[in-house]
């Protein structure tokens, strides 16, 4: 029996590995995802205060703490039976929506895009973020660059700083803004509609119109049916801060809509001995292993899955744009994973007018940001929707608030079922018997978890997108025959 | 004439001291025009190979960030030992441990343990991690976790020390300002050893709040009391680290009113920072009472995660007793 080992050896630095074994006629037999550490957070949280979490379980992930930070300040608010005054959960949305655009930017034009702009079978080198800019032109480079700036400025304004941030308390927040602070902002969140509009755009232009990219992402190599969850608020709309969570079935009906203090009655975790990471999956389905399908309780976790989720968008031209997603595409729910790269502007559009709604917030510069917890601190969960999926921070304290119990279900975490088998299907699309994997078909097997935007700085620490490959591939004696390389 | 070479690596990381690094923004173009960049995951296509076919001390600058959990991590940072001339410890996770750091207060066992029996597995026939797993078709590895997390210089030889968590944007800059202006010989760099990218103070020293050597009753926690916006907050009885911790970050925790948690390590001349503020907290205690004592000291409801947040694996503690 062959055996391709696909080691990421640099982005993930042997955080993220893939083993694909081929059988005697050279078709794969079967391919493993295995995420290789371990930080602990679930045990050392244990003793801390709950009011800690906030920025202790942000040091999980360096790309998106707005994230954990969030879901761990909404779990000690319910810790403490206590419900943030609306100017409060104003400025922690504010916050989170100006942290979703940069966090989308940058997987659009440094990530995912390249695959696009320049083209799957593109030349390594240029295959990337200088490309694109070099592609497209240096002013959008530019736009790019001022979209993260300003992304950053406001999780500062608000967070009290650009990496990790501080400032979300039980109850709301340690600080308010100013009315300069404010008329600051402004500005930045109007900017960030325009660049997501411009973005759309540039999506149309350079993937519809090429008949090449609209067959990949339509084709059966990146598509998977399986259950679609994401955060809806009391209307059905996308929520990225606050509301229920909804799982729709591969049909696209709803399969269940739950608070965040249900979810282990909806959630359940498959372990393998071969991998640090755990497998969520949807209890009352049940787990049947890697599969598609209604009878598998794999879902996924994406801004996909939210759009398939949802019932729509909470502001207008988003809602315009997810009009024309499900149009263009014939249809909800979608289940091609290339779409998510779509589905991920449609979301930068809203998370940009959400923005603006909020910075325009009368109330927002209020001084009434804060309610002093008065109740005996037992247990609460948060849920937000961090860019890369629903993150779910639980916590169980004795009466002094302290943490005797904590769970975590991170956003890639959720996609890891859904991830491995989107690399086992493309690798067996790909992979046949008598013809030799090449670097371009590296590139494709690639392109099967980079729409997942997979954040193992949450599961082991990394960053995703253009992951660098080696493949050895040893006959069944164990002996290389071949090594193929790409972009290492 | 070859550009000097620059790597940046992590190891058990979070990814922020990456972050910190791309929002030096501009100045990222001095160091693509000073260096050549050989080696930096995050920032673009990674050579991992060619670190190991390097000549050793061929890499002129490595920034080393994350701390060492597994076998695999150091292994990197004895091959990057290898290859750099000059080896930073980058961020809190490689000087002190930083918040992952808080495991050695339970082991590696426990953490396994732990995430494999939390609220949500289904784990019936109660699964570990196996380091060398037989499959149908082969065998699976992963790397082996430690016992204890370690700091980089436990491993290897470290030349600076750049603390943080993360270091701030704009000591990042003023330390790539100054090795450039060092390598065209128009600046000298540090004794080997030296702490680099921050302050030579206190948190204090930078916090613009009024200390009036009010000393206090009762300790208390950020969500129990409207913090005033101008006091010093170890003054109203918030435990605040500011006192034991290096300075370089403009307090910018404080200036969001919410308390210095220590992420710049041990300040200059302390060598263990929660014993420096176990001192600092005592001498705010306004009681001679030794049952009063006792009772204001209750306050302090997780002494080890207070005092040692982010320095337990380099401090004297290091860890809990196997």
């Amino acid at each position: 029996m062959q055996r391709i080992s696909i080691d990421p050896i640099t982005r993930l630095e042997g955080h993220g590995k893939i083993e694909i074994f081929l059988d005697d006629q050279g078709n794969v037999a079967n391919t493993y995802f295995q995420i290789p550490e371990l930080r602990g957070f679930e045990q050392f949280c244990v003793g801390r205060p709950v009011e800690e979490m906030a920025v202790l379980t942000n040091r999980i992930c360096g790309v998106c703490p707005e994230a954990h930070h969030m879901a761990a300040a909404k779990a000690a608010d319910a810790v403490f039976h206590v419900d943030p005054p609306r100017t409060g959960k104003l400025l922690r949305e504010m916050l989170y929506s100006a942290f979703y655009c940069a966090d989308h930017t940058t997987h659009f034009y440094a990530l995912g895009g390249p695959d696009f702009v320049m083209g799957p079978d593109a030349p390594v080198a240029q295959r990337n973020i200088l490309g694109v800019i070099h592609k497209v032109g240096l002013e959008i480079g530019g736009k790019v660059i001022t979209m993260r700036k300003y992304g950053h400025r406001t999780v500062e304004i608000i967070g009290g700083r650009k990496v990790h941030p501080c400032t979300s308390i039980p109850g709301g927040l340690s600080k308010g803004i100013t009315q300069e602070q404010r008329d600051e902002m402004e500005p930045m969140a109007r900017y960030a509609v325009d660049f997501a509009l411009f973005s759309l755009q540039l999506f149309k232009d350079i993937v519809l119109k090429n008949q090449g990219y609209v067959d990949l992402i339509l084709g059966d190599i990146y598509t998977h049916k399986t259950y679609y969850m994401g955060m809806v608020d009391a209307n059905n709309k996308i929520n990225f801060y606050d509301g229920k969570v909804r799982v729709v079935d591969p049909e696209g009906k709803e399969f269940v809509k739950y608070s965040p203090n249900e979810y282990r009655e909806v959630v359940a975790e498959h372990v393998e001995p071969w991998t640090y990471l755990k497998f969520p999956y949807l209890k009352k389905v049940g787990w049947k292993g890697f599969v598609d399908g209604k009878d598998s309780g794999v879902y996924m976790a994406t801004p996909l899955s939210r759009l398939n989720a949802a019932d729509g968008m909470a502001t207008p031209r988003a809602q315009e744009a997810y009009e024309e997603f499900y149009k263009t595409l014939g249809g909800k729910p979608v289940h091609q994973r290339l779409a998510i790269h779509w589905a991920r502007l449609v979301e930068l559009l809203y998370a940009a007018e959400r923005w603006v709604e909020l910075v325009t917030d009368p109330e927002i510069t209020s001084d009434n940001f804060r309610t002093i917890p008065t109740e005996t601190p037992t247990e609460g969960v948060g849920i937000v929707e961090a860019p890369r999926g629903t993150l779910t921070h639980h916590y169980i304290t004795d009466e002094r608030g302290l943490v005797k119990k904590a769970n975590l279900i991170v956003g890639t975490t959720n996609n890891y079922a859904p991830i491995t088998m989107s690399i086992k299907k493309a690798a067996s699309s790909l992979i046949k018997a008598g013809t030799a994997p090449t670097e371009p078909l590296l590139n494709m097997i690639e392109m099967a978890f980079r729409p997942y935007d997979p954040c193992f700085g949450c599961a082991t620490h990394s960053l995703p997108g253009q992951m660098p490959l080696q493949v050895t591939i040893r006959n069944a004696k164990g002996e290389i025959v071949d090594v193929l390389k790409q972009n290492c | 004439m070859a550009k000097p070479k620059f790597a940046m690596y992590w190891a058990a990381s979070c990814g922020g001291c990456e972050i910190a690094v791309l929002n030096i923004a501009e100045k990222i173009l001095d160091v693509d025009a000073n260096f050549d960049v050989v080696f930096w995951p995050v920032a673009m296509d990674a050579k991992y190979k060619d670190v190991e076919a390097m000549a050793d001390g061929e890499i002129t600058l490595c920034l080393f960030n994350g701390g060492i959990r597994n076998d695999e991590n150091e292994h990197l940072a004895k091959l990057l030992r290898r290859k750099s001339a000059v080896l930073v410890a980058f961020g809190s996770c490689a000087n002190e441990g930083c918040i992952p750091g808080l495991a050695n207060l339970t082991g590696g066992r426990a953490v396994i343990e732990t995430a494999f029996t939390t609220a949500s597995p289904d784990n019936p026939n109660n699964v570990r991690p196996i380091y060398d797993y037989p499959v149908a078709e082969g065998e699976l590895h992963i790397p082996k976790m430690y016992e204890t997390l370690k700091t980089l210089d436990q491993v290897v030889k470290v030349d600076y020390y750049m603390p943080g968590c993360p270091p701030e944007s704009h000591q990042i800059a003023a330390v790539i300002d100054l090795v450039i202006a060092a390598l065209k010989g128009e600046a000298k760099l540090p004794p080997a050893g030296a702490v680099i990218g921050a302050g030579g103070s206190t948190v204090c020293d930078e916090c613009s709040r009024k200390r009036s050597e009010k000393l206090i009753k009762e300790f208390r926690r950020t969500w129990q009391i409207p913090m005033d916006q101008h006091e010093c907050l170890l003054e109203q009885g918030i435990l605040c680290s500011g006192v034991a911790t290096r300075s370089g970050c403009n307090a910018l925790c404080p200036t969001a009113n919410m308390p210095c948690i220590g992420c710049y390590g041990p300040a200059p001349d302390v060598v263990d920072q929660g014993a420096r503020m176990m001192s600092a907290v005592s001498s705010v205690i306004d009681s001679k009472d030794p049952k009063e004592i006792d009772r204001i000291l209750d306050g302090i409801v997780d002494p080890a995660g207070t005092f040692y947040r982010f320095g337990l694996a380099s401090s004297l503690l290091h860890r809990a007793k196997a």
